[in-house]
């Protein structure tokens, strides 16, 4: 097997990219622009032995591949806002019953139906609180069609080695834009550990996290969405179990941040520092080429669990500058972790940060005292 | 395999309340799968949410007790992994007709090889006694305390016009025959659907007049004509009377399926 280089567009790479993962089971319902992601599973994993199947609804299609998880198939999901929304309850099984999956959040302009073909980073927060009760998660942010092949990769791996959810919270720039991708015949695969005979289906091991009890071993597990004990069994009118399973649950992924945390980071010593994920990303790296030397950047490939610890980095920081296709989310998360003044570069309805938009941000940052501004593109 | 290795033995006894009528339609399920043979490493129960979706945690295979409505689709996610499976969904009125009602017409449609067994007890029973839509017209539950003024479903109707390849219906009294429903649905390739009409005594008894654990069995044996008797009655003009319903097999043809094995 030898590498292939081809000219595609973010979702075709996506596919590909949990093809060679090892994805064999595809759950979706079409929902722009999100499709094509979809469309490329249907061609190619009937020639490799998968299953494709087009469910009546998001509902379904996140249940459908959760079942499929628990089967046995390393299963993804692909969807924008209106059925991310819809997922959300069986996301919050998902975290609760440790199911590893893959779902594809290609954003768009939002809230309700919103702009179905412009891009937008508006389901940043859903995608870390949308669904009820307390839980983490994991989720990536591609910025490049390579990434969205590579990082559609690293979900699977990441959902396997934590067992957890985890979200490609990409946007529509990045799904249909084309560009050269090197489709990767090698790709590393970390598998799931698999539960041993004997070893209860929910206690964790010295990471912890439980190994995973597929089905069809003969090992019985029982899974269920109830507050359970580590047979699994629902154990829902104790307190003190139910707080020790959700803060497990919690802290399995949230103190791996650092061994998570995936970032470029740019001109360490700058003063103003630009902190970016997604479609934006793009536009800072033209404004670093623009403008050599200047301006720092720290580029979040992993947005949830948010690397803090990175900020850190930036140690002559006078201000962040947060350019985001929403009114400014991450860059809340960004002011949680930091006293260096934060100016947030909102941009609403699809249309990209320009380069001059981006410059016109560092030079309001410069003199930012606030804790949060919102600079007027 | 014995019948008793069917059932998580550390798991009972079961939660269900006294004259429930669930524990009857899952030692009939159980009572299927053994005499079958079937091998239980290889058989899963999912269920949903409500008073009938506790019946997956009480067998010894693996099993997924997920979401409201949505046992259907998970159960999918499974047979389309592992189509050499035996998957079999436990699940109640209001779970499967309410919330999962897409669900059921299109696992129907796509008359995908599992096993439904529907306890169907008229009302939901766990959350407190709230009207379904299985609910009979007139009937008193905590959200129709004027009595019930919507029409219920025909759940075998509409499994059948979906496009089931098995559907039948029995009572929690009908044992012997329901166990036989259970294994001619598990034998029959696509979607086999088994409705089991059964008691309620807590919820719904002591609201309609029927407090009675045997009140409520003999109202469901006094209610159930045969499949042959209503064909007759319906070839001679004789209406189905109201409160009425038909029990037998309904339904058996060998339409294409959806993950059939191998």
């Amino acid at each position: 097997m030898t590498d292939k280089t081809e000219f595609l567009n973010g979702n075709t790479a996506c596919a590909e990219g949990a093809i060679a993962a090892g994805c064999r089971f595809f759950a979706g319902y079409p929902i722009t622009p999100s499709t094509e992601v979809a469309e490329r599973m249907a061609v190619r994993l009937p020639k490799i032995g998968g299953t494709f199947i087009q469910m009546e609804d998001e509902l379904a299609s996140m249940a459908a591949i959760i079942g499929g998880a628990w089967a046995g198939a390393r299963t993804m999901t692909a969807t924008s806002g209106p059925g991310f929304s819809l997922m959300m309850e069986n996301i919050g099984y998902a975290a609760m019953t440790e199911t590893p999956c893959v779902v594809v959040n290609v954003q768009r302009g939002g809230p309700s139906t919103g702009q179905p073909t412009m891009a937008a980073q508006g389901d940043m927060m859903q995608a870390r609180f949308g669904s009820h009760g307390d839980y983490s998660i994991i989720a990536l942010a591609p910025s490049s069609v390579q990434e969205m092949f590579d990082l559609t990769v690293k979900a699977f791996n990441l959902a396997d080695r934590f067992r957890t959810p985890v979200f490609l919270m990409t946007d529509e720039t990045i799904g249909h834009m084309r560009e050269k991708v090197i489709l990767r015949s090698d790709v590393e695969i970390t598998p799931r550990r698999e539960l041993l005979e004997g070893e209860l289906p929910f206690r964790p091991g010295p990471d912890g996290v439980p190994g995973f009890g597929t089905f069809g071993r003969g090992l019985g597990v029982h899974v269920t969405g109830l507050t359970h004990d580590e047979r699994g069994y629902p154990a829902t009118d104790s307190a003190d179990l139910h707080e020790k399973v959700v803060r497990r649950m919690v802290r399995k992924i949230e103190d791996a941040r650092n061994e998570i945390a995936d970032v470029d980071i740019v001109n360490p010593d700058a003063e103003i520092v630009f902190i970016s994920y997604g479609a934006p990303t793009r536009a800072v790296q033209q404004l670093l080429a623009d403008y050599p030397g200047i301006y720092g950047h720290l580029n979040l490939r992993i947005v949830w669990p948010f690397p803090d610890a990175k900020l850190g980095e930036f140690g002559a920081a006078k201000a962040f500058v947060v350019p985001e296709m929403n009114l400014g989310q991450m860059a809340r998360e960004v002011r949680m972790h930091t006293n260096v003044p934060i100016v947030t570069a909102a941009k609403l309805g699809g249309a990209l940060h320009t380069v001059a938009e981006l410059k016109h941000a560092a030079d309001v940052a410069a003199t930012a005292k606030a804790p949060v501004t919102e600079v007027v593109l | 395999m014995t019948l008793e290795e069917w059932y998580r033995q550390d798991r009972l006894p079961h939660i269900y309340c006294a004259g429930c009528g669930n524990g009857t339609i899952l030692n009939c399920t159980l009572r299927a799968t053994n005499e079958l043979g079937l091998d239980r490493t290889k058989t899963t129960f999912v269920s949903g949410i409500g008073c009938s979706s506790r019946a997956s945690g009480y067998t010894s295979s693996d099993s997924l007790h997920t979401t409201h409505g949505r046992a259907l689709p998970f159960a999918t996610g499974v047979k389309m992994v592992k189509p050499d499976h035996d998957v079999i969904v436990f699940t109640g009125d209001g779970d499967l007709s309410a919330i999962g009602g897409n669900h059921f017409i299109h696992a129907c449609r796509r008359n995908i090889d599992l096993t439904v067994v529907c306890m169907n007890n008229n009302i939901y029973g766990m959350t407190g006694g709230q009207g379904s839509p299985c609910t009979p017209y007139g009937a008193i539950s905590t959200t129709t305390p004027y009595g019930m003024r919507e029409m219920p479903f025909d759940l075998c109707a509409v499994a059948e016009a979906a496009g089931a390849n098995y559907v039948a219906r029995w009572t929690s009294y009908h044992v012997k025959e329901l166990t036989q429903a259970i294994r001619a649905g598990i034998e029959t390739p696509g979607l086999s659907f088994i409705e089991v009409m059964t008691q309620c005594p807590t919820s719904f008894g002591s609201k309609n007049k029927m407090r009675q654990v045997s009140q409520m069995v003999d109202a469901l044996r006094a209610n159930s004509i045969l499949k042959d008797k209503a064909d007759r009655n319906k070839a001679a003009g004789i209406p189905l009377e109201p409160g009425k319903f038909v029990v037998g097999e309904l339904v058996r043809r060998s339409n294409p399926v959806l993950g059939g094995r191998p």
